[in-house]
């Protein structure tokens, strides 16, 4: 119980950071936004190197379940990261 | 096992500060660095952790799902953005769906007490809503079903199967069965269907944006499945910034998140019978030809441009920033006014205006940009359409009454290129189109765009 009300507060405090932050990001950058929030989603990833790499713990199908995970998540980063870097680039002011 | 949690702490971090440097266009290329930094960090504390015991399935793993992400990310067209980030918060959605359904065969029965099958009930229901929703959305956005979709009693089948899976749920947390796991599942997937399969086009970017933040949410409820707060953390701070971006959607079409998610259209059965069809227009629409603008904007003093969904469509952002450069050539001042909700999803415009090397600060938002078409010359109105309808502001008996426009009527002279007059998503006329000072300029944006900037040089 200790554990989750602790794993609660982190969460709520997060919100509102998140909350905080986020608010002052301008329209311009929006999609950027969300495609950069979007590979911070594929944290998960943590959950998902757990399933695939837990050996004995598990069996064939949960590996095979994280392993998809992985794939998700994956795409998730690499995809969200580049796109948004390859996004912001051009919004950088270009010298005539 | 502490040391992995300071490293998670750092990665959550590096996030905050990477989202922080999103709030600006100078700093945000290395906030996005910073982000990618953090996830290295996280994902290389989680491997080195003593919990992995086998890595095959792990390097399979990353390799496939980097190598189809970089493959995306390189070749995606920037006006394709909203289809790619639906389909990325799908695949967070799918992890973390399928984290949980791993973790469920992982854990064994001793050590799954209620509130940890709490949190993966809503790991695994979050996320496939997430993932189903979001597929749905990706291929309303490929054009496959553009409008909204209405299947025979779908308010009762939407209310039926949101009890099912409540239901499903608490027997899940009741009882702890994997088949109620598998059965809840499910019905959450087919839930995601039917929630979004019903909304239009024009709310995508409500929908995109609520989906971002679900992707998050699910994140963080995988992370209290794992008690880990780096995902607890990051989840949440998705989850924050979805639910922002879907609220300022809203207030941009001044609507309700609940009438966007139940409504359905936005213009009820009974209010389309009263609208009127052709004949609003008939006799008073006012056209004309590419020479005819391009003389008028030879005059202009102030011009500004308002692209919306069509630019993207008719893939017209480098011909417009060609034109916007002959006007200046020409000593004219250009300007772009951006509505939030034009295009598919938050900031799609400035992302095209991006792309064709519109410097950022001639993007001005609709509240700063309204009070200066009293003094612009010529508006071009880009296929923009709703947004600009002034019977939103005028007429309380408009369907559309209360949303927020660009008040492009107030400038001198109103160019509108279009392909013809069919109405916008919202399915009504455009009392703009028949106002005194607007001219319609039929045809694709691009090749109307490419016309005219020839018919400015040859004058």
């Amino acid at each position: 119980m200790e554990a989750l009300i602790g794993a609660l507060t982190i969460f709520v405090l997060a919100v509102f950071v998140g909350y905080e932050i986020i608010t002052k990001v301008p329209p311009t950058l929006h999609t950027p936004l969300m495609s950069g929030s979007n590979a911070i989603s594929g944290i998960t990833i943590i959950g998902a190197i757990l399933c695939a790499g837990a050996g004995g713990e598990g069996n064939f199908f949960s590996a095979l379940l994280g392993f998809l995970a992985l794939v998700m998540a994956m795409v998730n980063i690499v995809g969200g990261f580049l796109v948004t870097d390859r996004m912001l680039h051009m919004f950088k002011k270009k010298k005539d | 096992m502490e040391w992995i949690n300071l490293a998670y702490l750092v990665a959550s971090i590096l996030f905050i500060y990477g989202l922080k440097g999103l709030g600006s266009p100078k700093t945000a290329v290395r906030g996005n660095r910073l982000g990618a930094v953090g996830m290295l960090v996280a994902v290389v504390a989680t491997l080195v952790n003593k919990d992995v015991l086998s890595f095959g399935w792990i390097i399979a793993g990353m390799v496939v799902g980097g190598a189809i992400g970089a493959y995306i990310a390189r070749t995606i067209k920037m006006t394709a953005m909203p289809e790619m980030v639906a389909l990325l918060n799908g695949f967070g959605g799918a992890a973390s769906m399928l984290v949980a359904l791993s973790q469920f065969i992982i854990t064994p029965a001793v050590f799954r007490n209620p509130t940890w099958l709490a949190a993966l009930m809503l790991s695994a229901l979050i996320g496939a809503v997430t993932l189903t929703g979001s597929l749905v959305a990706w291929a309303k956005l490929q054009g496959f079903a553009e409008k909204a979709l209405k299947i025979p009693h779908q308010n009762l089948l939407r209310v039926v199967l949101s009890f099912v899976t409540v239901a499903l749920a608490g027997l899940f947390i009741w009882q702890g069965h994997g088949f109620m796991l598998l059965l809840l599942t499910v019905s959450a997937l087919a839930l995601g269907v039917l929630l979004v399969i019903a909304i239009g086009g024009a709310d995508m970017p409500v929908v995109i944006a609520l989906l971002n933040s679900y992707s998050g949410i699910a994140a963080a409820a995988t992370g209290f499945v794992l008690m880990n707060n780096g995902l607890i953390i990051s989840g949440s701070l998705v989850g924050a910034s979805g639910i922002i971006l879907s609220k300022i959607m809203c207030k941009a079409m001044n609507r309700s998140l609940r009438s966007v998610l139940f409504g359905g259209a936005m213009v009820s059965d009974e209010q389309m019978a009263s609208i009127p069809g052709k004949e609003f227009y008939e006799g008073k629409v006012k056209s004309c030809g590419a020479e005819e603008v391009a003389m008028l904007l030879e005059d202009a003093r102030k011009v500004v441009i308002a692209p919306g969904y069509g630019l993207a469509v008719a893939q017209a952002q480098h011909v417009t920033q060609e034109l916007a450069r002959t006007l200046e050539a020409r000593g004219a001042e250009v300007k772009f006014a951006i509505h939030p909700v034009a295009g598919r999803m938050p900031g799609h415009m400035n992302v095209l205006l991006a792309e064709a090397e519109v410097p950022y600060d001639k993007l001005i938002e609709m509240d700063a940009i309204n009070p200066e078409f009293s003094q612009t010359d010529v508006t071009l109105v880009l296929g923009a359409n709703d947004v600009t309808n002034p019977a939103a502001r005028d007429d309380p008996s408009s369907p559309i009454f209360g949303m927020p426009i660009l008040e492009v009527d107030k400038s001198k002279t109103v160019i509108v290129i279009k392909r013809s007059l069919s109405p916008g998503f919202a399915g009504i006329p455009n009392q703009l189109f028949i106002n005194d000072n607007s001219l319609m300029l039929y045809g694709d944006a691009k090749a109307v765009l490419q016309d005219l900037i020839r018919a400015l040089q040859e004058l």
